[in-house]
Protein backbone atom coordinates (compact mmCIF):
# COMPACT_ATOMS: atom_id res chain seq x y z
CA UNK A 1 0.00 0.00 0.00
CA UNK A 2 3.05 2.21 -0.32
CA UNK A 3 1.57 3.66 -3.51
CA UNK A 4 -1.48 5.05 -1.70
CA UNK A 5 0.67 6.18 1.24
CA UNK A 6 2.81 8.15 -1.18
CA UNK A 7 -0.27 9.55 -2.90
CA UNK A 8 -1.60 10.73 0.46
CA UNK A 9 1.68 12.36 1.41
CA UNK A 10 1.96 14.09 -1.94
CA UNK A 11 -1.58 15.44 -1.84
CA UNK A 12 -1.30 16.45 1.80
CA UNK A 13 1.58 18.76 0.87
CA UNK A 14 -0.96 20.97 -0.91
CA UNK A 15 -3.47 20.70 1.96
CA UNK A 16 -1.07 21.59 4.71
CA UNK A 17 2.33 22.75 3.39
CA UNK A 18 3.67 23.26 6.90
CA UNK A 19 3.66 19.51 7.57
CA UNK A 20 6.21 17.37 5.81
CA UNK A 21 5.10 13.74 5.46
CA UNK A 22 7.97 11.43 4.67
CA UNK A 23 7.09 7.98 3.32
CA UNK A 24 9.40 5.01 3.13
CA UNK A 25 8.52 1.55 1.88
CA UNK A 26 9.76 -1.97 2.47
CA UNK A 27 6.59 -3.86 3.39
CA UNK A 28 4.12 -3.91 6.24
CA UNK A 29 6.56 -5.70 8.56
CA UNK A 30 9.14 -2.95 8.14
CA UNK A 31 6.64 -0.25 9.09
CA UNK A 32 5.41 -2.11 12.15
CA UNK A 33 8.98 -2.86 13.27
CA UNK A 34 9.82 0.83 13.05
CA UNK A 35 6.67 1.69 15.03
CA UNK A 36 7.76 -0.73 17.78
CA UNK A 37 11.17 0.98 17.91
CA UNK A 38 9.36 4.31 18.13
CA UNK A 39 11.21 5.84 15.18
CA UNK A 40 8.11 6.75 13.16
CA UNK A 41 4.78 8.44 13.82
CA UNK A 42 2.58 6.33 11.62
CA UNK A 43 2.84 2.80 10.21
CA UNK A 44 0.84 1.83 7.12
CA UNK A 45 0.23 -1.91 6.96
CA UNK A 46 -1.84 -4.02 4.60
CA UNK A 47 -1.99 -6.77 7.23
CA UNK A 48 -3.29 -6.70 10.79
CA UNK A 49 -0.82 -6.08 13.60
CA UNK A 50 -0.10 -9.20 15.69
CA UNK A 51 -0.73 -9.47 19.43
CA UNK A 52 2.97 -9.96 20.20
CA UNK A 53 3.80 -6.84 18.19
CA UNK A 54 1.35 -4.81 20.28
CA UNK A 55 2.97 -6.26 23.41
CA UNK A 56 6.47 -5.41 22.15
CA UNK A 57 5.41 -1.84 21.40
CA UNK A 58 3.93 -1.51 24.89
CA UNK A 59 7.13 -2.86 26.43
CA UNK A 60 9.36 -0.62 24.35
CA UNK A 61 7.50 2.68 24.46
CA UNK A 62 4.95 2.26 27.25
CA UNK A 63 2.22 3.19 24.80
CA UNK A 64 -0.78 1.34 23.50
CA UNK A 65 -0.96 0.79 19.72
CA UNK A 66 -4.05 2.12 18.02
CA UNK A 67 -5.22 1.14 14.56
CA UNK A 68 -7.36 2.87 11.96
CA UNK A 69 -8.70 1.27 8.81
CA UNK A 70 -8.09 3.62 5.92
CA UNK A 71 -9.45 1.51 3.08
CA UNK A 72 -9.70 -1.99 1.67
CA UNK A 73 -8.09 -4.01 -1.05
CA UNK A 74 -10.13 -6.74 -2.74
CA UNK A 75 -8.42 -9.15 -5.07
CA UNK A 76 -10.66 -10.27 -7.91
CA UNK A 77 -10.19 -13.51 -9.86
CA UNK A 78 -10.77 -12.88 -13.55
CA UNK A 79 -11.63 -15.15 -16.49
CA UNK A 80 -12.50 -14.32 -20.07
CA UNK A 81 -16.09 -13.29 -20.75
CA UNK A 82 -16.74 -16.43 -22.84
CA UNK A 83 -15.74 -18.73 -19.98
CA UNK A 84 -18.90 -20.37 -18.57
CA UNK A 85 -17.35 -20.64 -15.09
CA UNK A 86 -18.92 -18.29 -12.56
CA UNK A 87 -17.63 -19.52 -9.27
CA UNK A 88 -14.52 -21.11 -7.82
CA UNK A 89 -13.46 -22.22 -4.36
CA UNK A 90 -10.26 -21.10 -2.69
CA UNK A 91 -8.96 -24.69 -2.75
CA UNK A 92 -9.52 -24.99 -6.48
CA UNK A 93 -7.85 -21.66 -7.03
CA UNK A 94 -4.84 -22.80 -5.02
CA UNK A 95 -4.60 -26.08 -6.95
CA UNK A 96 -4.53 -24.12 -10.22
CA UNK A 97 -1.74 -21.78 -9.18
CA UNK A 98 0.40 -23.69 -6.66
CA UNK A 99 3.62 -25.52 -7.54
CA UNK A 100 2.72 -29.09 -8.62
CA UNK A 101 -0.99 -28.27 -8.24
CA UNK A 102 -3.54 -30.85 -9.34
CA UNK A 103 -5.72 -28.69 -11.60
CA UNK A 104 -4.27 -27.89 -15.03
CA UNK A 105 -7.28 -28.33 -17.33
CA UNK A 106 -10.64 -26.58 -17.48
CA UNK A 107 -12.42 -29.94 -17.76
CA UNK A 108 -11.29 -30.70 -14.21
CA UNK A 109 -13.52 -27.81 -13.14
CA UNK A 110 -16.35 -29.13 -15.32
CA UNK A 111 -15.97 -26.34 -17.84
CA UNK A 112 -15.71 -26.41 -21.60
CA UNK A 113 -14.52 -23.16 -23.13
CA UNK A 114 -16.72 -22.28 -26.14
CA UNK A 115 -14.76 -22.56 -29.34
CA UNK A 116 -13.03 -25.52 -27.67
CA UNK A 117 -9.57 -24.57 -28.77
CA UNK A 118 -7.58 -25.86 -25.86
CA UNK A 119 -8.42 -27.32 -22.49
CA UNK A 120 -5.23 -26.23 -20.72
CA UNK A 121 -5.63 -23.50 -18.15
CA UNK A 122 -3.52 -20.45 -18.96
CA UNK A 123 -2.42 -18.97 -15.65
CA UNK A 124 -1.88 -15.23 -15.51
CA UNK A 125 0.06 -13.96 -12.54
CA UNK A 126 2.11 -10.97 -11.45
CA UNK A 127 5.83 -10.42 -11.20
CA UNK A 128 7.35 -11.52 -7.93
CA UNK A 129 8.02 -7.89 -6.98
CA UNK A 130 4.31 -7.18 -6.81
CA UNK A 131 2.50 -6.86 -3.48
CA UNK A 132 -0.54 -8.42 -5.08
CA UNK A 133 1.57 -11.47 -5.92
CA UNK A 134 2.68 -11.74 -2.33
CA UNK A 135 -0.83 -11.31 -0.97
CA UNK A 136 -2.18 -14.00 -3.28
CA UNK A 137 0.66 -16.33 -2.29
CA UNK A 138 -0.01 -15.80 1.38
CA UNK A 139 -3.80 -15.88 1.34
CA UNK A 140 -4.58 -18.38 -1.41
CA UNK A 141 -1.45 -20.53 -1.71
CA UNK A 142 -0.79 -20.50 2.01
CA UNK A 143 2.82 -19.32 1.46
CA UNK A 144 3.59 -22.16 -0.93
CA UNK A 145 5.22 -21.31 -4.25
CA UNK A 146 3.53 -20.58 -7.56
CA UNK A 147 3.80 -23.15 -10.33
CA UNK A 148 6.30 -21.86 -12.88
CA UNK A 149 5.13 -21.06 -16.38
CA UNK A 150 2.42 -18.58 -15.53
CA UNK A 151 2.38 -15.40 -17.61
CA UNK A 152 3.77 -12.91 -15.13
CA UNK A 153 2.48 -9.50 -16.04
CA UNK A 154 3.97 -6.11 -15.37
CA UNK A 155 0.91 -4.51 -13.85
CA UNK A 156 -2.64 -5.10 -12.71
CA UNK A 157 -4.04 -3.66 -15.91
CA UNK A 158 -1.99 -5.96 -18.14
CA UNK A 159 -3.32 -9.00 -16.27
CA UNK A 160 -6.90 -8.06 -17.07
CA UNK A 161 -6.03 -7.10 -20.64
CA UNK A 162 -4.34 -10.45 -21.34
CA UNK A 163 -7.27 -12.39 -19.88
CA UNK A 164 -9.61 -10.35 -22.03
CA UNK A 165 -7.67 -11.48 -25.10
CA UNK A 166 -7.32 -15.14 -24.07
CA UNK A 167 -10.42 -17.36 -23.71
CA UNK A 168 -8.64 -20.00 -21.60
CA UNK A 169 -6.91 -17.67 -19.15
CA UNK A 170 -7.46 -17.11 -15.45
CA UNK A 171 -5.73 -14.57 -13.24
CA UNK A 172 -5.98 -12.23 -10.28
CA UNK A 173 -5.94 -8.45 -10.11
CA UNK A 174 -7.56 -5.56 -8.31
CA UNK A 175 -11.34 -5.35 -8.78
CA UNK A 176 -11.06 -1.83 -10.12
CA UNK A 177 -9.47 -3.06 -13.34
CA UNK A 178 -12.48 -4.97 -14.70
CA UNK A 179 -13.54 -4.32 -18.29
CA UNK A 180 -16.15 -5.70 -20.67
CA UNK A 181 -13.92 -8.50 -22.01
CA UNK A 182 -13.53 -10.24 -18.65
CA UNK A 183 -15.64 -11.27 -15.71
CA UNK A 184 -14.92 -11.64 -12.03
CA UNK A 185 -15.56 -15.01 -10.41
CA UNK A 186 -17.47 -15.51 -7.20
CA UNK A 187 -15.17 -16.99 -4.59
CA UNK A 188 -16.24 -19.69 -2.12
CA UNK A 189 -14.20 -19.97 1.06
CA UNK A 190 -14.90 -23.70 1.23
CA UNK A 191 -16.06 -26.12 -1.48
CA UNK A 192 -19.85 -26.35 -1.46
CA UNK A 193 -20.36 -22.97 0.14
CA UNK A 194 -21.95 -20.27 -2.00
CA UNK A 195 -19.49 -18.01 -3.75
CA UNK A 196 -19.18 -14.32 -3.00
CA UNK A 197 -18.67 -11.72 -5.68
CA UNK A 198 -16.06 -9.01 -5.07
CA UNK A 199 -17.83 -5.72 -4.54
CA UNK A 200 -17.20 -2.75 -2.32
CA UNK A 201 -19.97 -4.12 -0.07
CA UNK A 202 -18.68 -7.69 0.31
CA UNK A 203 -15.22 -6.29 0.87
CA UNK A 204 -16.51 -4.04 3.63
CA UNK A 205 -18.55 -6.74 5.42
CA UNK A 206 -15.65 -9.19 5.04
CA UNK A 207 -17.67 -11.92 3.31
CA UNK A 208 -15.36 -11.77 0.31
CA UNK A 209 -12.49 -14.10 1.27
CA UNK A 210 -9.50 -12.50 -0.45
CA UNK A 211 -9.75 -8.95 0.78
CA UNK A 212 -7.59 -7.14 3.26
CA UNK A 213 -7.81 -3.88 5.08
CA UNK A 214 -5.34 -1.06 4.70
CA UNK A 215 -4.38 -0.10 8.23
CA UNK A 216 -2.78 2.89 9.90
CA UNK A 217 -1.09 2.23 13.25
CA UNK A 218 0.00 4.83 15.78
CA UNK A 219 1.28 4.75 19.37
CA UNK A 220 -1.07 6.25 21.95
CA UNK A 221 -3.80 8.70 21.01
CA UNK A 222 -2.84 10.55 17.85
CA UNK A 223 -2.25 14.24 18.54
CA UNK A 224 -1.43 17.41 16.69
CA UNK A 225 -0.18 17.02 13.15
CA UNK A 226 -0.52 13.21 13.19
CA UNK A 227 -4.16 13.47 14.24
CA UNK A 228 -4.87 16.03 11.53
CA UNK A 229 -3.21 13.80 8.95
CA UNK A 230 -5.24 10.73 9.95
CA UNK A 231 -8.46 12.76 10.02
CA UNK A 232 -7.67 14.01 6.55
CA UNK A 233 -6.97 10.46 5.28
CA UNK A 234 -10.33 9.29 6.63
CA UNK A 235 -12.11 12.31 5.14
CA UNK A 236 -13.60 12.37 1.65
CA UNK A 237 -10.44 13.96 0.23
CA UNK A 238 -8.22 11.18 1.56
CA UNK A 239 -10.68 8.48 0.58
CA UNK A 240 -10.83 9.76 -2.98
CA UNK A 241 -7.12 9.02 -3.18
CA UNK A 242 -7.77 5.50 -1.88
CA UNK A 243 -10.25 4.97 -4.67
CA UNK A 244 -7.98 6.53 -7.28
CA UNK A 245 -5.18 4.18 -6.23
CA UNK A 246 -7.39 1.18 -7.05
CA UNK A 247 -8.55 0.28 -3.54
CA UNK A 248 -11.94 0.28 -1.82
CA UNK A 249 -12.60 3.33 0.32
CA UNK A 250 -14.16 2.86 3.74
CA UNK A 251 -17.94 3.24 3.78
CA UNK A 252 -19.50 6.63 4.35
CA UNK A 253 -21.14 5.34 7.54
CA UNK A 254 -17.93 4.27 9.21
CA UNK A 255 -16.28 7.47 8.00
CA UNK A 256 -18.67 9.53 10.12
CA UNK A 257 -17.95 7.56 13.28
CA UNK B 1 66.98 45.77 -54.61
CA UNK B 2 67.73 42.92 -52.35
CA UNK B 3 67.47 45.07 -49.26
CA UNK B 4 64.05 46.27 -50.42
CA UNK B 5 63.01 42.69 -50.92
CA UNK B 6 64.17 41.69 -47.45
CA UNK B 7 62.41 44.78 -46.04
CA UNK B 8 59.22 43.62 -47.68
CA UNK B 9 59.78 40.21 -46.21
CA UNK B 10 60.06 41.44 -42.63
CA UNK B 11 57.01 43.65 -43.13
CA UNK B 12 55.07 40.60 -44.21
CA UNK B 13 56.15 38.66 -41.16
CA UNK B 14 55.17 41.52 -38.87
CA UNK B 15 51.71 41.87 -40.46
CA UNK B 16 50.83 38.22 -39.80
CA UNK B 17 48.67 38.51 -36.63
CA UNK B 18 50.17 36.98 -33.51
CA UNK B 19 47.80 34.43 -32.02
CA UNK B 20 46.67 35.70 -28.65
CA UNK B 21 47.62 33.65 -25.66
CA UNK B 22 43.99 32.83 -24.76
CA UNK B 23 43.37 31.32 -28.16
CA UNK B 24 46.30 28.98 -27.67
CA UNK B 25 45.01 27.99 -24.23
CA UNK B 26 41.46 27.45 -25.46
CA UNK B 27 42.76 25.31 -28.27
CA UNK B 28 44.79 23.20 -25.87
CA UNK B 29 41.77 22.89 -23.56
CA UNK B 30 39.49 21.84 -26.40
CA UNK B 31 42.03 19.25 -27.44
CA UNK B 32 42.02 17.91 -23.89
CA UNK B 33 38.21 17.78 -23.76
CA UNK B 34 38.05 15.93 -27.04
CA UNK B 35 40.71 13.51 -25.88
CA UNK B 36 38.80 12.97 -22.62
CA UNK B 37 35.53 12.28 -24.38
CA UNK B 38 37.32 9.74 -26.52
CA UNK B 39 38.80 7.99 -23.53
CA UNK B 40 35.62 8.33 -21.46
CA UNK B 41 33.90 5.65 -23.53
CA UNK B 42 36.55 3.20 -22.38
CA UNK B 43 36.30 4.49 -18.81
CA UNK B 44 32.53 4.08 -18.73
CA UNK B 45 32.66 0.55 -20.10
CA UNK B 46 35.32 -0.37 -17.56
CA UNK B 47 33.39 1.24 -14.71
CA UNK B 48 30.19 -0.58 -15.64
CA UNK B 49 32.12 -3.81 -16.01
CA UNK B 50 33.69 -3.42 -12.56
CA UNK B 51 30.40 -2.38 -10.95
CA UNK B 52 28.35 -5.24 -12.37
CA UNK B 53 31.00 -7.77 -11.40
CA UNK B 54 31.46 -6.34 -7.94
CA UNK B 55 27.71 -6.51 -7.26
CA UNK B 56 27.47 -10.07 -8.55
CA UNK B 57 30.61 -11.68 -7.17
CA UNK B 58 29.71 -12.19 -3.47
CA UNK B 59 26.85 -14.50 -4.39
CA UNK B 60 29.22 -17.00 -5.97
CA UNK B 61 30.61 -17.85 -2.54
CA UNK B 62 27.20 -17.89 -0.81
CA UNK B 63 26.21 -21.38 0.30
CA UNK B 64 22.56 -20.84 -0.71
CA UNK B 65 23.57 -20.30 -4.31
CA UNK B 66 24.93 -22.95 -6.62
CA UNK B 67 26.41 -22.24 -10.04
CA UNK B 68 25.34 -25.68 -11.24
CA UNK B 69 21.74 -24.94 -10.27
CA UNK B 70 21.97 -21.52 -11.91
CA UNK B 71 22.87 -23.02 -15.28
CA UNK B 72 20.91 -26.29 -15.19
CA UNK B 73 17.66 -25.70 -13.31
CA UNK B 74 14.58 -23.90 -14.61
CA UNK B 75 13.27 -23.29 -11.08
CA UNK B 76 13.40 -19.53 -10.66
CA UNK B 77 11.95 -18.76 -7.21
CA UNK B 78 13.89 -15.73 -5.99
CA UNK B 79 11.31 -14.58 -3.45
CA UNK B 80 9.93 -17.90 -2.23
CA UNK B 81 8.94 -17.98 1.44
CA UNK B 82 9.90 -21.60 1.94
CA UNK B 83 12.48 -22.59 -0.62
CA UNK B 84 14.45 -19.99 -2.57
CA UNK B 85 15.86 -21.32 -5.84
CA UNK B 86 17.86 -19.52 -8.50
CA UNK B 87 17.70 -21.60 -11.68
CA UNK B 88 18.24 -19.45 -14.75
CA UNK B 89 18.17 -22.12 -17.45
CA UNK B 90 14.68 -21.16 -18.66
CA UNK B 91 15.74 -17.52 -18.90
CA UNK B 92 18.89 -18.37 -20.88
CA UNK B 93 16.98 -20.69 -23.22
CA UNK B 94 14.28 -18.01 -23.56
CA UNK B 95 16.81 -15.35 -24.57
CA UNK B 96 18.48 -17.59 -27.15
CA UNK B 97 15.31 -19.04 -28.62
CA UNK B 98 13.56 -15.71 -29.15
CA UNK B 99 16.75 -14.23 -30.64
CA UNK B 100 17.17 -17.16 -33.05
CA UNK B 101 13.57 -16.97 -34.17
CA UNK B 102 13.83 -13.21 -34.58
CA UNK B 103 16.90 -13.66 -36.75
CA UNK B 104 15.09 -16.24 -38.86
CA UNK B 105 12.66 -13.44 -39.74
CA UNK B 106 15.06 -10.51 -39.78
CA UNK B 107 18.01 -11.91 -41.76
CA UNK B 108 16.17 -12.71 -45.02
CA UNK B 109 14.11 -9.54 -44.73
CA UNK B 110 17.07 -7.35 -43.82
CA UNK B 111 19.47 -8.74 -46.41
CA UNK B 112 16.74 -8.69 -49.04
CA UNK B 113 16.09 -5.05 -48.23
CA UNK B 114 19.79 -4.23 -48.40
CA UNK B 115 20.18 -5.93 -51.79
CA UNK B 116 17.11 -4.17 -53.17
CA UNK B 117 18.27 -0.78 -51.93
CA UNK B 118 21.77 -1.06 -53.27
CA UNK B 119 21.21 -2.95 -56.56
CA UNK B 120 17.65 -2.83 -57.81
CA UNK B 121 16.23 0.46 -56.72
CA UNK B 122 16.29 3.85 -58.39
CA UNK B 123 18.09 6.68 -56.56
CA UNK B 124 14.91 8.59 -55.75
CA UNK B 125 13.09 5.65 -54.27
CA UNK B 126 16.26 4.65 -52.44
CA UNK B 127 16.40 7.97 -50.62
CA UNK B 128 12.75 7.71 -49.57
CA UNK B 129 13.15 4.13 -48.41
CA UNK B 130 16.29 4.93 -46.45
CA UNK B 131 14.54 7.74 -44.60
CA UNK B 132 11.59 5.49 -43.75
CA UNK B 133 13.88 2.68 -42.61
CA UNK B 134 15.80 5.07 -40.40
CA UNK B 135 12.51 6.18 -38.88
CA UNK B 136 11.75 2.54 -38.17
CA UNK B 137 15.01 2.35 -36.23
CA UNK B 138 14.06 5.40 -34.19
CA UNK B 139 10.80 4.00 -32.78
CA UNK B 140 11.27 3.55 -29.01
CA UNK B 141 11.27 -0.05 -27.84
CA UNK B 142 8.40 0.52 -25.43
CA UNK B 143 6.23 1.45 -28.41
CA UNK B 144 7.21 -1.80 -30.10
CA UNK B 145 6.32 -3.62 -26.90
CA UNK B 146 2.95 -1.94 -26.84
CA UNK B 147 2.29 -2.98 -30.43
CA UNK B 148 3.23 -6.54 -29.47
CA UNK B 149 0.95 -6.50 -26.46
CA UNK B 150 -2.09 -5.13 -28.23
CA UNK B 151 -1.99 -5.52 -32.02
CA UNK B 152 0.26 -8.55 -32.57
CA UNK B 153 -1.20 -10.43 -29.64
CA UNK B 154 -4.71 -10.23 -31.05
CA UNK B 155 -3.55 -11.24 -34.53
CA UNK B 156 -1.66 -14.25 -33.19
CA UNK B 157 -4.67 -15.49 -31.22
CA UNK B 158 -6.83 -15.02 -34.28
CA UNK B 159 -4.64 -16.78 -36.83
CA UNK B 160 -2.82 -19.47 -34.84
CA UNK B 161 -3.82 -22.08 -32.29
CA UNK B 162 -2.01 -20.20 -29.50
CA UNK B 163 -4.02 -19.85 -26.29
CA UNK B 164 -2.29 -16.55 -25.51
CA UNK B 165 -1.05 -13.90 -27.91
CA UNK B 166 2.00 -12.87 -25.94
CA UNK B 167 4.59 -15.53 -26.71
CA UNK B 168 7.87 -16.30 -28.41
CA UNK B 169 6.44 -15.71 -31.89
CA UNK B 170 5.16 -12.29 -30.88
CA UNK B 171 8.46 -11.30 -29.25
CA UNK B 172 10.45 -12.59 -32.22
CA UNK B 173 8.40 -10.64 -34.76
CA UNK B 174 8.81 -7.47 -32.71
CA UNK B 175 12.55 -8.04 -32.29
CA UNK B 176 12.87 -8.81 -36.00
CA UNK B 177 11.19 -5.51 -36.87
CA UNK B 178 13.65 -3.76 -34.57
CA UNK B 179 16.71 -5.53 -36.02
CA UNK B 180 15.79 -5.17 -39.70
CA UNK B 181 16.72 -1.44 -40.01
CA UNK B 182 20.17 -2.16 -38.60
CA UNK B 183 20.72 -5.07 -40.96
CA UNK B 184 19.43 -3.09 -43.93
CA UNK B 185 21.56 0.00 -43.42
CA UNK B 186 24.81 -1.79 -42.57
CA UNK B 187 24.18 -4.42 -45.23
CA UNK B 188 23.57 -1.74 -47.84
CA UNK B 189 26.84 -0.04 -46.90
CA UNK B 190 28.64 -3.35 -47.31
CA UNK B 191 27.17 -3.90 -50.76
CA UNK B 192 27.96 -0.33 -51.79
CA UNK B 193 31.55 -0.93 -50.76
CA UNK B 194 31.93 -3.58 -53.44
CA UNK B 195 33.80 -1.82 -56.31
CA UNK B 196 31.74 -1.05 -59.40
CA UNK B 197 34.39 -2.77 -61.50
CA UNK B 198 33.02 -6.08 -60.16
CA UNK B 199 29.55 -5.19 -61.39
CA UNK B 200 30.86 -4.03 -64.76
CA UNK B 201 32.93 -7.17 -65.18
CA UNK B 202 29.92 -9.31 -64.37
CA UNK B 203 27.70 -7.47 -66.81
CA UNK B 204 30.39 -7.67 -69.51
CA UNK B 205 30.38 -11.43 -69.09
CA UNK B 206 26.63 -11.46 -69.74
CA UNK B 207 25.46 -12.16 -66.18
CA UNK B 208 21.85 -11.32 -65.35
CA UNK B 209 21.18 -8.98 -62.41
CA UNK B 210 20.27 -11.90 -60.21
CA UNK B 211 23.39 -13.85 -61.18
CA UNK B 212 25.43 -10.75 -60.46
CA UNK B 213 23.97 -10.46 -56.96
CA UNK B 214 24.12 -14.13 -56.18
CA UNK B 215 27.50 -15.02 -57.66
CA UNK B 216 29.49 -11.81 -57.38
CA UNK B 217 28.14 -9.28 -54.87
CA UNK B 218 27.09 -11.57 -52.03
CA UNK B 219 30.43 -13.41 -51.89
CA UNK B 220 32.34 -10.11 -52.19
CA UNK B 221 30.35 -8.40 -49.41
CA UNK B 222 29.91 -11.43 -47.20
CA UNK B 223 31.94 -10.08 -44.30
CA UNK B 224 30.02 -6.82 -44.19
CA UNK B 225 26.73 -8.64 -44.41
CA UNK B 226 27.77 -10.98 -41.61
CA UNK B 227 28.66 -7.97 -39.48
CA UNK B 228 25.22 -6.50 -40.21
CA UNK B 229 23.56 -9.70 -39.06
CA UNK B 230 25.69 -9.90 -35.91
CA UNK B 231 24.87 -6.32 -34.94
CA UNK B 232 21.21 -7.15 -35.49
CA UNK B 233 21.61 -10.10 -33.13
CA UNK B 234 23.26 -7.84 -30.57
CA UNK B 235 20.25 -5.55 -30.75
CA UNK B 236 17.88 -8.48 -30.24
CA UNK B 237 19.76 -10.05 -27.32
CA UNK B 238 19.99 -6.77 -25.44
CA UNK B 239 16.43 -5.61 -25.99
CA UNK B 240 14.41 -5.40 -22.79
CA UNK B 241 11.19 -3.47 -22.79
CA UNK B 242 9.68 -4.88 -25.96
CA UNK B 243 10.34 -8.50 -24.99
CA UNK B 244 9.10 -7.88 -21.47
CA UNK B 245 5.77 -6.82 -22.89
CA UNK B 246 5.49 -9.18 -25.87
CA UNK B 247 6.84 -12.56 -24.76
CA UNK B 248 4.42 -13.30 -21.92
CA UNK B 249 7.15 -13.33 -19.28
CA UNK B 250 6.65 -16.97 -18.26
CA UNK B 251 9.44 -19.07 -16.77
CA UNK B 252 9.25 -22.21 -18.93
CA UNK B 253 11.30 -24.11 -21.44
CA UNK B 254 9.45 -23.46 -24.70
CA UNK B 255 8.22 -26.50 -26.66
CA UNK B 256 7.16 -24.50 -29.67
CA UNK B 257 7.13 -20.97 -31.01
CA UNK B 258 3.67 -20.38 -29.55
CA UNK B 259 4.84 -20.87 -25.95
CA UNK B 260 5.45 -17.91 -23.69
CA UNK B 261 9.00 -17.36 -22.49
CA UNK B 262 11.03 -15.05 -20.29
CA UNK B 263 14.35 -13.49 -21.25
CA UNK B 264 17.31 -12.52 -19.07
CA UNK B 265 16.88 -8.82 -19.82
CA UNK B 266 13.16 -8.74 -19.10
CA UNK B 267 13.71 -10.61 -15.86
CA UNK B 268 16.24 -8.04 -14.65
CA UNK B 269 13.95 -5.17 -15.61
CA UNK B 270 11.02 -6.75 -13.80
CA UNK B 271 12.74 -7.73 -10.58
CA UNK B 272 15.69 -5.46 -9.88
CA UNK B 273 13.53 -2.54 -8.77
CA UNK B 274 12.13 -4.42 -5.81
CA UNK B 275 15.08 -6.61 -4.83
CA UNK B 276 16.62 -5.10 -1.67
CA UNK B 277 20.08 -3.70 -2.44
CA UNK B 278 22.79 -6.15 -1.40
CA UNK B 279 20.40 -9.08 -0.98
CA UNK B 280 21.07 -12.43 -2.56
CA UNK B 281 18.27 -11.92 -5.08
CA UNK B 282 19.86 -8.58 -6.08
CA UNK B 283 23.26 -10.21 -6.56
CA UNK B 284 21.87 -13.10 -8.59
CA UNK B 285 20.15 -10.56 -10.85
CA UNK B 286 23.51 -8.90 -11.34
CA UNK B 287 24.96 -12.29 -12.16
CA UNK B 288 22.41 -12.66 -14.95
CA UNK B 289 23.61 -9.20 -15.98
CA UNK B 290 27.18 -10.50 -16.17
CA UNK B 291 25.95 -13.35 -18.32
CA UNK B 292 24.20 -10.93 -20.68
CA UNK B 293 27.31 -8.80 -20.76
CA UNK B 294 29.35 -11.81 -21.80
CA UNK B 295 26.86 -12.75 -24.54
CA UNK B 296 26.60 -9.27 -26.07
CA UNK B 297 30.35 -8.76 -25.71
CA UNK B 298 31.01 -11.93 -27.68
CA UNK B 299 28.50 -10.98 -30.37
CA UNK B 300 29.89 -7.44 -30.74
CA UNK B 301 33.47 -8.66 -30.65
CA UNK B 302 32.84 -11.11 -33.45
CA UNK B 303 31.08 -8.37 -35.43
CA UNK B 304 34.13 -6.13 -34.93
CA UNK B 305 36.54 -8.85 -35.96
CA UNK B 306 34.49 -9.54 -39.06
CA UNK B 307 34.48 -5.84 -39.99
CA UNK B 308 38.25 -5.69 -39.44
CA UNK B 309 38.47 -8.67 -41.77
CA UNK B 310 36.83 -6.59 -44.48
CA UNK B 311 39.16 -3.66 -44.03
CA UNK B 312 42.22 -5.85 -44.34
CA UNK B 313 41.00 -6.83 -47.79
Amino acid sequence: MVNVAQAWAEEYRTVNPAVEVEVSGGGSGVGIAALIRGTIDLANASRDIKQEEIAQARQNTGKETRGFVAGYDALAVYVNRVNPLDEISLDQLAEIFVEDGSITRWSQLGVRIPGGRDDTIVRVSRQSSSGTYEFFREKVLNKRDFELGSRDMNGSKEVVELIGNSPTAIGYSGMGYANSAVKMLRIASKPGEPGVAPTAETTLNKTYPIARSLNLYVLGYPQGAVKNYIDWILSDAGQQIVEASGYVPISAISRKK
Amino acid sequence: MSSAASGQHTALRRSRPQRPRWAVIVEKLLELVIRLSGISAILFVLAIFVFVFREALPVLTSDKFSVVQFFTSIEWYPTSVKNVRYGALALIVGTFSVTLLAMAFAVPLGLGGAIYLSEFCGPKRRETLKIVIEMLAAIPSVVWGFIGLTVMSRLIVQYTSAPVGVNMLNGAIILALMAVPIIVSIGEDALKAVPDSYREAGQALGATRWQLVYRVLLPAAKNGLLAAVLLGIGRAVGETMAVLMATGHAVTLPHGILDSIRTLTANIAAELGEAPVGSEHYRVLFLTGVLLFAITFLVNLSADLVIKGIKRK
